[in-house]
């Protein structure tokens, strides 16, 4: 945090760390990077510069939180992505001033950019306990059979947070992947980490279990390479990745057939509503046969 | 019992009824409702056609090696081609009110009909299957599958893909021999309901039917260009995904081919579905109802000699009832008839091809050589031909080859499992996931364990059952994407991940932009 | 202790042979289970304790079976084998002595212009057409006569009653006796009633003189499927008419609804099968009622071919309960030898 010249008081810094498995590490590497603000690249704060072994950690942590999370009933998914809600919303502040220097945003655009954030996980919170229901259902078969087709989370997913929006962009990206009962790895956006870190916080203060969302920071690159390779990660949603950077990692997921998103080729407005495309992109539909016989 | 190896006779009709009171006499069904041409072209824009650089190959029948007849081979030149007509078809096909497209839909359903006993012969000849599964299972699916899909042309607006479902453009799809007919109805009955057109490779050891198919679309009237038959081997396969004007590629086949084919779109607006293969658990448990479950057993591993990417590959059988299971299993198979894939009475007929008989012979050796006991019924097999007798293997560990690696083939691995748990994570641990077997009175544990396997498809008391209206498709590197049902339209339309129709997005309408 | 699946008393029974119901040894054998049979509570968990059966699956295996394609030599084998399994039958109220003498005469020479054709395995009567019959086909026929007892076909009177009816088939001169059990009795779960019935009535087949020398009329138990309901009480009800001394079990009295199916008499099969594995007793199957085709009679034994093989493949262990059925085996045989097709009006009608 900068120190206003007009206080008498020293403020207290914060040092941002790392969200994984439910704690707040550093990263492994022991690195850091200089975090600036975008307009005048005025020093906000050092963010850890996560390693290879940093995403290697998430992913076991996000894969250990998968049995519970996904076995949770809709319902209680759905209380505690409100309770991610509620825990925002009390923090609109601390987002709007970390938001504002994160992106260059004026203090009312930013303020907007967190409303939207909070009303976007409210969105999703409501959609935990319907999407299976929109995306299933009963299929009727030509013979003495039962059968029903039902959305099941994929897994791991590992998400590139979009670079342009740092907390409404994150939260787009994020809400949907978890709602759904996946477990997710966040590389948050490269240069403007800081309000996803702090994001952590909400989300520990919450009852969202351990593990069920990790958040790194780092160099995007760095980090999807092993993500997109890993052999443990189910899905890879590229949103924030480069062109180029995309197709590589496409291409390096494509060893383990893992379930990718592809960027937009356009930016994407994240204040425009949502769709189900980012819950059914995270979903498997399994199909349940049985026979109908006394 | 131990290590009983089929022998090889040239008495086709030997097996179980060998020496027996009651044994069938031949029945065998007629050749002559096909009428077989001693060569056939590319089907391109209503055409048949030779390859631009003149090759062929050579189709057999598996049964007996005769060289059914002689095709063209679809090259890069033949791939543009083929893409350029569909890309041109598309203008108009995509355009025409749905009711219109369903319309043709449900004439080929009814030619399908109409000719399925001529197809279930032809697919016996060309891929080596029984008939009483040609007649039995593939046609009346092929011919549903139209059938469903038909109805679905002018209700795509009430899929819940989008208020207004467009279609993506060109499909490119490739599909295995396993079902050749059958791949080509689940592949293209969605396409063209959804307004697409088709350039499709059928396998390059099962060409035939979808050829005949090409000559349904012209009964149909279809229009040239909207459906592209290119008879090829991988290289055509390959152009074909690559090629830049494809706007879907839809596939069928093993996993490492799929690997290629995710490698080869990356980056690229295409939309992707993989059908890929599969290890898939049946498990047993000792309340299961034991004659049942051993049908389910021989249809889950015998069923189409085992070249299905959903067979219940491993038999996960609890301990207490192993013995009771194998034992009736073991007499079950003594039962099996192996031989003339046209005889009405055969259950097993001949491996689609000496490839795909080299490698089930290859990793059935290498389950002997890893300590696995092997049985197989005393079983006469044909001289002439690709045979393999129906095979089971006990003593299997989660460490073998076997239990592992897709076999494609009629060999069945056994393990064992105490509780309900362990069969769980042995059933899961496997980098594929298309489908499962569960066999137990208590709907309970149905249900739980339905909800822990990691498969697509899950049979309940029932294996290899199928139907138009059912998704299908894998988890994990058994593919992605639904074929079936409501959820096969997806993947054929754009924007159709979101259910609700909200705002387009920039990237498919870029896509289409000029169409 | 929970009793499962009749593989766990393998261990019990050692078998050096599989012998018949019907012979001497078979009490032995089923000594072997007398804990099963102690008492109704141990009847009931045994019962209970069989496999399930999937009523989908079943129907499956069984119309699978059905497709099986019968040609030529092997379908000459089959009609011959049917005509010689049929238990010809009539039981009608309206039944004489004459149409009881022109039925045996049937079976005997089933058609008149081919002395080739095998006569039938017995003649299904009423009690008191028993002895009409054993006059009309002599000793020498080797056709037996079979008698429906247990007042046939409801089975609504009393135990003595039963008794009675069954020891004046025999005295009559049955050599077979058709009863059916007390299916009130076993839908409201009261087997030991059932089995204890069962035992009564075979020990009423055995003709004054003593057990000693088979001079016991067979006894074929009818459970009358379409009443029983359910897959599960037909597996269970075979079993315990086995257990019980059955040497056969047969399907249906052809007098309800549903009579003999090719699924529940496919579940009969594995039901024998299955004893005989566990006991080494080996029991007979008939399905009656239904069956009036030759396709139809060929389809059960196609079942009986590939669910049991060639240790059933004989009169001596499955039966058909039909009347209609022979003219049209008759008449399919006619076509195999003439390579014409026959009309009823070349099978004699009685």
């Amino acid at each position: 945090m900068k120190v206003s010249e007009q206080q008498s008081r020293l403020s207290v810094f914060k040092t941002y760390k790392l969200y994984v498995g439910g704690k707040f590490p550093r990263s492994e590497s022991g690195r850091v990077y200089e975090v600036t603000d975008p307009k005048g690249g005025r020093w906000l704060a050092n963010a850890p510069l996560s390693s290879r072994k940093d995403a290697r950690d998430a992913v076991v942590a996000a894969r250990k939180a998968v049995p519970g999370w996904s076995g949770a009933t809709a319902y209680n998914r759905g209380q505690v992505l409100y309770r991610v809600a509620e825990m925002l919303e009390g923090r609109r502040e601390q987002f709007a001033r970390e938001v504002a220097e994160a992106e260059g945003l004026s203090k009312s655009r930013a303020a907007a950019a967190v409303d939207a954030a909070v009303d976007r996980w409210v969105w999703y919170a409501g959609w935990t306990d319907k999407i299976a229901q929109i995306a299933g259902g009963a299929n009727p078969v030509a013979g003495p059979f039962f059968n029903l087709s039902t959305p099941e989370p994929t897994g791991v997913v590992a998400v590139l947070a979009p670079q342009e929006s740092s907390l409404l962009g994150l939260v787009s990206v994020l809400a949907p992947v978890i709602a759904t009962g996946n477990a997710a790895v966040v590389v948050a956006a490269e240069r403007s980490p800081l309000p996803a870190l702090s994001f952590g916080e909400v989300l520990a203060s919450s009852d969202v279990p351990a593990g069920v969302v990790n958040i790194l920071s780092g160099r995007t690159a760095e980090l999807a390479a092993p993500l997109a390779a890993h052999q443990d990660v189910n899905g890879l949603d590229l949103t924030g990745a480069a062109a180029d950077l995309a197709v590589d990692l496409e291409v390096s997921a494509a060893d383990t057939l893992k379930r990718v998103r592809r960027p937009a080729p356009a930016p994407e407005d994240w204040t425009a509503d949502p769709g189900t495309g980012r819950l059914t992109a995270w979903l498997e539909t399994k199909t349940v046969w049985h026979p109908i016989g006394v | 019992m131990a290590n009983q190896k089929p022998n090889r006779s040239a008495d086709a009709s030997a097996g179980p009824s060998a020496g027996r009171k009651f044994a069938y006499a031949p029945a065998p069904e007629s050749r002559a409702v096909v009428d077989l041409a001693p060569s056939y072209g590319l089907f391109i824009d209503g055409e048949f056609t030779d390859a631009a650089d003149g090759t062929v190959f050579k189709t057999v029948s598996p049964s007996s090696e005769e060289v059914l007849a002689e095709v063209a081979r679809a090259g890069e030149a033949d791939v543009d081609r083929a893409v350029k007509a569909a890309r041109k078809a598309f203008a108009s096909w995509g355009a025409l009110p749905g009711a219109e497209r369903g319309k043709y839909l449900f004439r080929i359903a009814r030619i399908v009909q109409e000719r399925s006993r001529e197809l279930a012969v032809l697919e016996s000849l060309d891929n080596g299957k029984p008939i009483r599964e040609t007649r039995d299972v593939d046609l009346p699916l092929v011919a549903a599958h139209f059938f469903y899909y038909a109805g679905w042309a002018d209700k795509l607006a009430y899929a819940g893909y989008g208020r207004d479902p467009r279609p993506l453009g060109v499909a490119g799809q490739v599909i295995p021999w396993n079902f050749p007919l059958l791949m080509l109805a689940w592949k293209i009955a969605p396409a063209l309901a959804a307004g697409n057109t088709v350039v499709l490779k059928p396998a390059e050891t099962t060409p035939l039917s979808a050829l005949f198919f090409a000559d349904i679309c012209r009964q149909a009237g279809l229009p040239r260009g909207v459906v592209n038959i290119l008879p090829g081997y991988g290289d055509a396969g390959a152009a074909l995904v690559a090629h830049p004007d494809v706007d879907k590629v839809a596939f069928t086949g093993s996993t490492e081919v799929g690997r290629a084919i995710a490698r080869t779109v990356a980056g690229s607006r295409k939309k992707v579905t993989l059908e890929l293969g599969g290890k898939a658990a049946n498990i047993v448990f000792d309340d299961a109802p034991i004659d049942q479950a051993v049908e389910g057993i021989v249809d889950g591993i015998f069923f189409n000699q085992g070249h299905v990417c959903c067979a219940g590959s491993r038999l996960l059988v609890q301990e207490s009832v192993q013995e009771e299971v194998l034992d009736a299993l073991k007499r079950r198979m003594g039962t099996l008839r192996v031989g003339d894939p046209l005889d009405k009475n055969t259950d097993i007929g001949a491996i689609n091809s000496a490839e795909q008989l080299a490698r089930i012979t290859a990793l059935a050796e290498a389950g002997e050589a890893e300590g696995a006991e092997r049985w197989a019924p005393a079983c006469d097999l044909p001289s002439a031909g690709y045979w393999f007798a129906p095979t089971l293997f006990t003593g299997v560990t989660q460490a073998h080859r076997i239990a592992r690696e897709e076999v494609f083939g009629p060999v069945l691995s056994v393990l064992t499992f105490r509780t309900p748990a362990e069969a769980v994570e042995k059933a899961n641990n496997t980098p594929y996931g298309l489908s499962a077997g569960i066999w137990t009175e208590k709907g309970s544990r149905i249900l739980s364990m339905a909800s822990k396997l990691r498969a697509g498809v899950v049979w309940a008391n029932t294996f290899n059952k199928f139907d138009p209206t059912s998704p299908f498709g894998g988890y994990k590197e058994s593919g992605y994407g639904r074929e079936g049902g409501r959820h096969g339209l997806e993947g054929y339309l754009a924007d159709a991940a979101d259910l609700t129709g909200g705002p387009a997005s920039e990237k498919e309408s870029a896509t289409h932009e000029g169409v | 202790m929970v009793y499962r699946y009749a593989r766990r008393y393998a261990g019990l029974v050692t078998m050096s042979s599989v012998v018949p119901a019907y012979g001497p040894d078979a009490p032995g054998r089923l000594a072997g289970l007398a804990d099963v049979t102690a008492s109704d509570a141990a009847l009931r968990r045994f019962l209970h304790g069989l496999p399930g059966v999937d009523a989908v699956g079943l129907e499956a295996r069984a119309a699978g079976l059905g497709t099986r394609s019968i040609k030529t030599t092997a379908k000459a084998y089959a009609i011959d084998l049917a005509i010689s399994m049929i238990d010809l039958t009539t039981l009608e109220g309206s039944d004489t002595p004459g149409k009881v003498r022109a039925l045996c005469a049937k079976g005997r020479r089933p058609d008149p212009t081919d002395p080739g054709t095998p006569h039938v395995a017995a003649i299904c009567v009423y009690p008191d057409m028993v002895a009409v019959a054993r006059e009309a086909l002599g000793e020498d026929s080797g056709i037996s006569v079979a008698s429906v007892a247990t007042a046939f076909p409801a089975g609504r009177v009393a135990r003595p009653v039963k008794l009675a009816d069954t020891a004046d088939a025999v005295a009559a001169g049955a050599d077979e006796i058709d009863m059916v059990i007390d299916r009130g009795a076993f839908l409201s779960g009261r087997y030991m009633e059932v089995f204890e019935e069962i035992r009564a009535v075979k020990q009423a087949c055995v003709r004054p003189g003593g057990p000693e020398g088979g001079t016991a009329a067979h006894l074929k138990v009818i459970f009358e499927n379409g009443e029983l309901s359910t897959y599960d009480n037909i597996r269970r009800c075979s079993w315990l008419a086995m257990l019980a001394g059955a040497d056969f079990i047969k399907t249906s009295t052809g007098k309800v609804a549903v009579n003999a199916t090719p699924p529940n008499t496919l579940l009969m099969l594995e039901a024998v099968r299955d004893f005989r594995d566990a006991v080494g007793v080996q029991v007979g199957v008939k399905p009656a009622g239904g069956i009036r085709t030759s396709k139809d009679a060929i389809k059960y034994l196609v079942m009986v071919n590939e669910t049991l093989g060639d240790d059933w493949l004989s009169p001596d262990w499955f039966r058909f309960g039909a009347s209609s059925l022979l003219n049209d085996l008759l008449m399919q045989r006619q076509k195999l030898s003439t390579g014409r097709y026959s009309g009823p009006d070349y099978v004699t009608v009685d």
